[in-house]
């Protein structure tokens, strides 16, 4: 009884403003009304306020929490991706992985096909392929062998990404869970063939045929990474066609949008959502064989680093427009890099430059809610006005 | 991406304008540079090392590459305070040494490697065996840095001048640890428990193998029909599957712990479950102060500073350093005398000084069997030539002949002896 005493006073409040409610029904402070279009203009400049709040919020946390000055912060934040050529040179290839993986789920995501698999299909391509480099890796010339660990990559995501997508179109399980459970798989895969090629049971397999470089991409402009970068490039330009103006491209936006309006007019849903499925799967093998073939050179179970995750990020925020992919996956890759280059800087445990990243994630994500929608507060009265 | 660049830029314009009225002039706040007003005290009488014309070390800039942050992970934070503390004798500014963590086991490592030598580092050190790989390449690209690497296996065969293995003789710490163990293990033998030890470990690789032999030995030495019980989480930092292993082992009737994988995970299970445990690396007795008995480890300052040093005159040292007891490398932590039998500082003392003067061989082929024999001959995989074929014999009078100058820094002890069970 007591403890109800003690409530007494709350109820009295909450009771004061009824009255009020009663002489007129009053709309709440504000409603939230969905924005029809929103011209490109206004967009950016939203955006461009998300990021302004971002970094001021940043700065006042960075020195609330560490004492530094926000400036110098931001400042090796900026170098951790442009100090040095070879700085720039890291930022474009780890940009150029991050956005192939972002590619490959595209199609499916536009499709409404969760794949969330792509780590465990970057994996299974990056292990097919570091397969071929283990046990035929001398015994061809190189050039073969890089065709047959790109055959084999590709063929190998297909069959990740396909098994799912088979299962949904036959049985209507859901892929979500299926594509994610295939990510463990792969992984124990990785972690299994390593115990074997590896009888010290160390784990590491470490870099493979750093002597012979057989099965390596060769380098082009004298830059290592130069040629992963210009083929997903390339498979970005493709991407954006295949998805506008391809057969293709329109059956998958159509299958996302209902797909009995596609049963409709006469499209083979089954057929789209495996053939969907099977292309994402086979462009994130692509990006295990740019990782095997192109830079390094090694599988471990963490060789995708949760980028099959990221590029989810990557994709949606770009709205699954390849071109603006370009952009959301550099973004993430500069603030990843310059997080690395604060905490190395001013000797901060990595946490602090994770927090400032998830600072600015958060506000530009939140940002597209006022992009697509627009808040209206309560109007003061006059309404004659 | 231009779009980008310009919002960024100007924000920080703008920011640069709404700071300049605040008081953000006051660049670190205390919590951040514990470390770094230290030096420039002791900048003074920094050169205590015994040579008499003391190099110069304003030249030395110094790269580390750690595999976790050392926030999180023991084994990251162990390098971490030996390279603040070298910093601090050697009176190094800030700037001199500049640390990476979270740098994984593949193509990032030689990009964050080559990075720190264009950043004008002499020296970049990595601490983690899935490194390796990567920092030969950099030392083939980079010839006048010197590139070291912990715990690695191949200097002795890759044969590039400026590219360094280092480990320490840390299997006669885990004997001794091991002394610790058998104690309390006596202790609990005699109040009626079955001598059974459990044992955590990362991957069935010959550092593990060799680690819990040593220590293995170590606890024979005193109770000498003890059992062990050896369980692999296959990975080296994983503090969920660590606790696991070793609740599954106190399940299986282990009287007393000890591991060897990175995190907190085992030595927390035991002080939940009252359960003795010997750790590695860092004193455990904040997490375990009723069951933590005492650690092994290795300390990597002595390296630091001879690499140092040795740069900084410009001298060559080894592509393949062990450390010992005699350079400092070997330690033990702690005695935690709470939960220690009695007598166990004394049986450690008279251990170690027996080590020392090389009557007592950790590997002594009296002291193990494997199928019931003793050995006297064992083909070890000391050449690393990526073949895992062993080709040399490291028996030798009666003992076998771990980590040291004689054939490598790493471990290969990789025999599974008799009392022990992996599987």
């Amino acid at each position: 009884m007591s403890d109800l005493k003690n409530m007494d006073p709350a109820p009295e409040k909450a009771a004061a403003p009824a009255p009020a409610a009663e002489e007129k029904i009053r709309e709440p402070l504000f409603h939230i009304v969905k924005r029809a279009d929103i011209p490109k203009l206004k967009a950016w400049g939203i955006r461009l306020i998300a990021i302004l709040l971002a970094l001021l919020v940043n700065a006042l946390i960075i020195h609330w929490l560490t004492g530094l000055n926000p400036l110098a912060v931001y400042k090796s934040m900026f170098d951790g991706s442009f100090s040095t050529k070879r700085k720039f040179w890291v930022l474009l290839q780890n940009t150029a992985m991050l956005l192939c993986i972002a590619l490959a789920v595209t199609p499916a995501f536009k499709m409404r096909f969760w794949n969330l698999g792509a780590e465990g299909q970057v994996l299974i391509g990056a292990l097919s392929s570091g397969a071929l480099m283990f046990y035929i890796g001398d015994k061809l010339p190189s050039s073969l062998l890089i065709l047959l660990m790109l055959g084999a990559a590709l063929l190998s995501g297909i069959v990740w990404a396909g098994i799912p997508a088979l299962f949904k179109a036959r049985f209507g399980t859901n892929e979500t869970l299926f594509t994610l459970m295939m990510n463990y798989v792969a992984i124990q895969l990785v972690n299994t063939m390593i115990a074997i090629w590896v009888p010290s049971g160390s784990g590491v397999l470490g870099i493979m045929n750093s002597k012979s470089n057989n099965g390596w991409l060769p380098t082009v402009f004298g830059q290592k990474y130069a040629l992963n970068i210009i083929v997903v490039g390339l498979l970005t330009v493709f991407m954006y066609v295949y998805l506008k103006y391809s057969k293709h491209g329109y059956e998958i936006a159509v299958v996302g949008e209902s797909e009995n309006t596609a049963r409709y007019i006469g499209i083979n849903v089954r057929k789209v959502i495996v053939r969907t499925a099977a292309l994402s799967g086979c462009l994130a093998g692509l990006a295990g064989f740019l990782l095997m073939a192109g830079s390094a050179h090694t599988v471990s179970s963490t060789l995708a680093g949760g980028n099959g995750f990221t590029a989810v990020l990557v994709s949606w925020l770009a709205k699954f427009n390849p071109f603006v992919m370009i952009l959301t996956s550099l973004l993430i890759e500069f603030l990843q890099k310059g997080a690395g280059e604060i905490a190395q800087a001013f000797r901060l445990s990595s946490d602090i430059a994770d927090i400032a990243t998830g600072i600015i994630l958060f506000f530009i994500i939140g940002c597209e809610f006022f992009l697509n929608y627009r808040i209206m507060f309560r109007h003061k009265g006059k309404e004659g006005k | 991406m231009k779009k980008l660049i310009a919002v960024l830029l100007s924000l920080a314009m703008i920011l640069s304008l709404a700071a300049c009225g605040s008081k953000d002039e006051t660049t670190k706040a205390p919590d951040t540079t514990t470390q770094a007003p230290a030096p420039e005290s002791t900048q003074a009488p920094a050169p205590e090392s015994t040579q008499a014309p003391a190099a110069d070390l304003s030249s030395i800039k110094v790269g580390f590459i750690f595999l976790h942050d050392p926030a999180s992970s023991t084994y990251d934070n162990n390098f971490y305070q030996a390279a603040l503390q070298v910093q601090k004798e050697l009176g190094l500014k800030d700037d001199q040494f500049i640390f990476k963590w979270n740098v994984p086991e593949s193509a990032e490592c030689q990009d964050t490697a080559e990075e720190m030598a264009d950043a004008g580092c002499n020296i970049v050190i990595a601490d983690s065996f899935g490194h390796e790989t990567y920092m030969i390449e950099a030392a083939k690209n980079y010839p006048n840095v010197q590139f070291c690497h912990a715990t690695g296996t191949q200097s002795r065969t890759v044969n590039i001048p400026n590219y360094h293995n280092a480990f320490a003789a840390i299997y006669e710490g885990r004997y001794l640890a091991g002394i610790a163990a058998g104690m309390k293990l006596a202790e609990l033998v005699k109040a009626g428990a079955a001598p059974k030890v459990g044992y955590v470990g990362a991957f069935p690789y010959a550092e593990v193998v060799s680690g819990f032999t040593s220590f293995f030995l170590g606890v024979r030495s005193i109770v000498p029909e003890a059992t062990m019980k050896v369980v692999y989480t296959n990975s080296w930092f994983d503090i969920a599957l660590e606790k696991e292993a070793a609740l599954k082992l106190i399940g299986d009737g282990c009287v007393l712990l000890s591991q060897h994988a990175d995190s907190e995970g085992a030595p927390k299970a035991c002080e939940e479950k009252g359960v003795p445990n010997v750790a590695y690396n860092v004193s455990t007795i904040n997490l375990g102060p009723n069951t933590a008995l005492i650690s092994s480890k290795i300390n990597w300052a002595p390296y630091y500073k001879m690499v140092i040093e040795a740069v900084a005159k410009g001298e060559s040292f080894a592509t393949d350093w062990c450390g010992t007891f005699a350079t400092g490398s070997v330690e033990l932590t702690e005695l935690n005398t709470k939960a220690a039998a009695a007598g166990t500082q004394e049986a450690i003392d008279k251990a170690m000084a027996e080590l020392k003067a090389g009557t007592l061989k950790v590997f002594d082929t009296k002291n193990w069997t494997l199928n019931g024999a003793h050995l006297t001959e064992y083909l070890a995989d000391v050449q690393d030539m990526g073949d895992f074929k062993p080709e040399t014999n490291v028996i030798i009078d009666g003992a076998f002949i771990e980590s040291g100058e004689q054939f490598r820094s790493a471990p290969y002890f990789d025999i599974r002896i008799d009392g022990i069970d992996d599987k």
